[in-house]
């Protein structure tokens, strides 16, 4: 007991010079503590989310959400008859870093759960220490899959759940013909677009020289030269659109280089699945108006939750122009699937709350349920809307009911055979179904591989 | 798109004749009133038609309005293709004047009586997605075929490039014959020489030779495919020729290109050129002073709100002022007490550029801010069918060399100038001769810093205006200032452009993330063979 409250004082802590005995007692007395701290403490909640650097430009929400999560869950009487506390790190949009954090998190402040992380590099980072000291990350944001952790519940779309919907649209709603894949160089971009080009091809065989594919750096400004190639790429006749895996900020200089190349999206449509809400509003959307983007949640959803949840975080910001977004929707989920799981338990313990949360289903804020899957992904519905002059997408298309996330791609060779199932007795995350073995988890070659580029 | 065409003529066939007739009933009809409101209730069905949940009834609905006699139908329709047509709570149907901001000023659509401002919250608009909006242009265009204006008549004939199937072609003939304007003769003569050289005539590939549109290009390939082999061969002949040309006139964007992206480098470095290369002090806060500048249009735009391009103007001294006033801070805050220091110089620099971007991120937002592109500044200059300029980054051009000029008229024309180049040149000596050597640092550190504030103004314009800008460009601004040899204007333009352009040229086949090592690597290895830049300074300066 003594210990576990020192420990919750860093700083003081760190200055006593006994930093490694203690780490190694708190995670010996782990369990045990635990046990003791139940009744009086509060439930501690982790918040791994960049508040510099450049990431704050999306993370800064998600850190607000996830508080504003605790404070309705604590007006509400907590969890289990205790409050909830937040603690909250800034990793700086420094991808080691996130790994440090997480561990003092787990290992310092034992934190009972994680909401965290944005980009797929700083997830990678911090996988290998979850899984070490077995803590319970959930990650809101959509990715590339091919991957599933114990500790890990990807609550974002998986690629079957954003990128395939979104280009089977183009190709039966809209007639596309021809595909640009652009976008930012880095793992969610090239494994999606490497789905994506086997799912064209193989799928709907769609010819070699009709697929275009270009990278460019984070934070790319000068687009002249690539909006000049789409645009001759979309003048041979052939209903062509640009799907577009353009990272953050370097999507404003890309819309607008398009629209002073008059590129209009009833020409060339860009459909986005990394534009939002929140980047809508560092842009002009006039020109924009039309351009598409695949979420599995808009602001614009007409749904009396989401009228309450837009509500909440407008009062909440003190902001009147405060916009939500796919990932904040993805919180609001996974924060409500733990507080059911935990309540479902009937503690914080986190292989009790792993084993509970499978299968435990919570309102979305698009009017359906979302589902925890033994894969640790989640049921989404997949929108499809079009940027609207106000900032906000009007829905045009949806799938008729939820998709459950592949955490392994039916599209590439090496994960096609590959399932994930962390229920009993299978309990792996990469099973390969043909040879009847488990991959294990292969954590700490992934972050070590992620972290080297 | 085609389907819509030929639905929009039949639509119009029929509209055609009643238009003629109504203009000429107009005059003799000033009284009938009661006839209008029976034209409102019938009108107010049709627009009752539109606001339903599913697309294609809409676009149903938008052919019923294009069937419809009413005048009013093409100023429907286009309010509806720009989002402007909208319904208010009690069901009137409104045209939104203006929207921007909060309130938007509106007027009822039936009798274009101005109903004074209403909330956006009061307001639905009646949405369409990009089949529909492809619909109402191409309806529209139709309708503008026979519009007094020439303008309407322009865009309409362009529009039709490329689109026109066989029945529009006899009307499109006579059309011809009646049309006055050269342009628009031209362009509807070429919209039926690319139907008629898809269907392999003959006539519509000798019509297409020489141009650029690519819709004419795409015909042709078509006609080169025909069985007739006459026709495939002219067809390929002129193919070939457009290449040529088309070759030309990708060679003249790729230069544009190049200049554009380097009078980015050129204005992000040139305010460097003078702080590092002629002070000698490494800032790495010259970004922050820049995302300063950045910012100061954001907020004039704020001040100013609705007149984008005044607040773009009066942010070019603004952003100076600010940026200045910041470098000053810095200079004699910092930088002053570590005179001949350069390591010293650069970590504390680079501290104050942290600091600079956090308190943007917490002051501000960490969100990035829109800085709305003034009218005048958007779209492009079309030079021909296949080469247009854009206008932001043109503009952007012409500044960088205003400012250039500027600062050149500075240095070698003006007694600070003057003291300038005697402070670098020898300090002890300009001291002695009485020049009074700390204000001129501190008006040099102001110039630089100032120069930088209006690049942050100019990359307003062109990229994100957020906390990170600045960051983006400080290792280009280096590397420019070295490239050019330190302490040297010129060398800061010649090395800003061409680097830009040699980014451009390999842009295409490399990649941009691979052009842009290369281009490091080619740094590197030129500073190795010339470490003094393009332009080395000459003189017992250069040793000191």
């Amino acid at each position: 007991m003594n210990t576990l409250k020192r420990s919750t004082h860093p700083h003081r802590f760190l200055s006593s010079g006994r930093f490694a005995t203690a780490l190694l007692t708190a995670a010996v007395m782990g369990a045990s503590t635990q046990a003791i701290a139940q009744d009086d403490d509060p439930i501690k909640v982790g918040i791994l989310h960049s508040l510099s650097g450049t990431m704050a430009i999306s993370e800064t929400v998600l850190k607000d959400t996830v508080e504003m999560l605790i404070e309705q869950q604590n007006e509400a009487g907590g969890l289990l008859g205790r409050q909830l506390e937040a603690v909250v790190v800034d990793p700086a949009s420094n991808w080691p870093l996130f790994a440090e954090r997480a561990r003092e998190l787990l290992a310092q402040e034992e934190v009972d759960v994680i909401f965290g992380n944005w980009t797929s590099v700083s997830r990678k980072s911090v996988l290998p220490v979850v899984e070490e000291l077995n803590g319970l990350l959930f990650y809101p944001v959509q990715y590339e899959g091919e991957e599933s952790s114990e500790n890990v519940f990807y609550t974002g779309a998986a690629p079957n759940q954003q990128a395939i919907p979104a280009v089977e649209y183009l190709i039966n709603e809209v007639g596309i013909e021809r595909f640009a894949l652009v976008g930012t160089d880095y793992v969610y971009p090239r494994t999606t677009n490497r789905i994506l080009e086997a799912f064209l091809k193989d799928e709907h065989g769609i010819a070699d020289e009709d697929i275009m594919v270009n990278y460019t750096p984070f934070g790319h400004s000068d687009w002249q030269n690539i909006v000049a190639e789409i645009r001759r790429f979309g003048e041979e006749g052939k209903p062509t659109a640009v799907i577009s895996t353009v990272n953050g900020d370097a999507n404003v200089p890309f819309y607008t280089e398009l629209s002073n190349q008059g590129i209009d999206a009833a020409d060339i449509p860009v459909i986005a699945f990394s534009v939002g809400e929140q980047e809508l509003t560092g842009i002009d959307t006039a020109p924009l108006v039309g351009h598409l983007a695949a979420w599995n949640y808009f602001m614009s959803v007409d749904n009396d939750d989401n009228y309450d949840f837009i509500d909440a975080w407008i009062e909440y910001t003190g902001d009147d122009m405060a916009v939500t977004n796919d990932p904040m929707e993805a919180h609001y989920i996974g924060f409500n699937m733990w507080a059911e799981a935990v309540r479902k338990a009937g503690t914080t313990d986190v292989d009790t709350v792993k084993d509970a949360i499978i299968g435990v289903t919570v309102p979305n804020l698009s009017g359906g349920y979302a589902a925890m899957m033994p894969n640790h992904h989640i049921t989404k519905p997949v929108l499809i809307g079009e940027i609207q002059d106000n900032g906000q997408f009007d829905i045009v298309w949806q799938t008729p009911s939820t998709v459950a996330g592949d955490a392994w791609s039916d599209y590439l060779p090496g994960s096609r055979d590959l399932i994930a199932d962390w229920r009993k007795p299978m309990e792996c995350g990469n099973f390969n179904v043909v040879n009847g073995s488990c991959g294990g988890s292969t954590a700490a070659e992934e972050a070590e591989a992620a972290l080297a580029e | 798109m085609r389907r819509f065409l030929s639905l929009a003529l039949l639509c119009f066939l029929l509209l055609g004749a009643t238009l003629t007739a109504q203009a000429q009933t107009d005059t003799a009809n000033n009284s009938g009133s009661d006839n209008t409101g029976a034209n409102d209730s019938a009108a107010l069905e049709l627009l009752e038609a539109l606001d339903v949940e599913s697309y294609t009834a809409k676009g149903e609905a938008i052919t019923a309005i294009l069937q419809s006699d009413d005048e009013r139908a093409r100023d429907w329709l286009q309010a509806l293709l720009d989002g402007r047509l909208q319904r208010t709570e009690d069901g009137r149907f409104v045209l939104v004047l203006e929207n921007r901001g909060r309130d938007w000023p509106v007027a009822d659509v039936l009798t274009g009586e101005a109903l004074g401002e209403m909330s956006r919250r009061d307001l639905e608009r009646i949405g369409i997605n990009n089949n529909l909006r492809n619909q109402l242009r191409s309806a529209i265009a139709v309708v503008d075929l026979y519009s007094p204006n020439v303008e309407r008549r322009r865009t309409s004939a362009e529009r039709l490039l490329g689109e026109v199937d066989g029945e529009l072609v006899p009307t499109l003939d006579d059309l011809i014959e009646q049309e006055e304007d050269e342009q628009v003769r031209y362009r509807l003569t070429q919209a039926v020489a690319i139907y008629r050289a898809e269907a392999g005539e003959m006539a519509g590939v000798e019509a297409l030779d020489g141009s650029l549109h690519p819709r004419s290009r795409v015909a042709l390939s078509r006609a080169a495919n025909s069985d007739d082999p006459i026709v495939a061969n002219a067809a390929a002949a002129s193919l070939a020729g457009i290449e040529q040309q088309l070759k030309l006139n990708r060679g003249l964007e790729t230069l544009y290109f190049g200049l554009s992206l380097g009078s980015v480098l050129v204005l992000a470095a040139i305010g460097l050129a003078i702080t590092f290369g002629v002070m000698g002090v490494i800032n790495m806060a010259h970004g922050e002073l820049m995302m300063l500048g950045a910012y100061t249009t954001w907020a004039m735009q704020q001040l100013l709100p609705g007149q984008p391009g005044l607040a773009l103007i009066l942010s070019i001294p603004a952003g100076f002022m600010v940026a200045a006033l910041a470098g000053v801070a810095i200079e004699r805050g910092v930088i002053q007490f570590l005179k001949g220091r350069p390591l010293e110089t650069l970590l504390a620099t680079f501290g104050i550029s942290l600091i600079l971007q956090q308190l943007v991120r917490t002051v501000i937002s960490p969100l990035n801010r829109t800085v709305i592109t003034p009218e005048w500044m958007s779209g492009s200059l079309v030079v021909n069918d296949a080469l247009s300029l854009t206008l932001n980054r043109m503009v952007v051009l012409g500044f960088a060399l205003v400012v250039f000029a500027g600062l050149m008229l500075i240095m070698r024309r003006t007694r600070l100038g003057l003291e300038v180049r005697a402070v670098t040149q020898n300090r002890a000596m300009a001291r002695s001769m009485g020049i009074r050597a700390t204000r001129v640092d501190i008006m040099t550190f102001a110039l630089g810093s100032g120069v930088a504030g209006l690049a942050g103004v100019a990359l307003s314009q062109l990229t994100n205006v957020g906390p990170n800008l600045g960051q983006n460009y400080i290792i280009d601004s280096f590397m420019v200032v070295v490239f050019g040899g330190v302490g040297n204007l010129w060398g800061t333009l010649v090395a800003g452009l061409s680097l830009g352009v040699i980014n451009q040229v390999l842009e295409p086949w490399a990649g941009a993330v691979l052009a842009k090592i290369i281009v490091l690597v080619f740094i590197i290895l030129f500073i190795q063979k010339r470490p003094r830049g393009l332009f080395p300074q000459k003189g017992r300066a250069a040793e000191g």
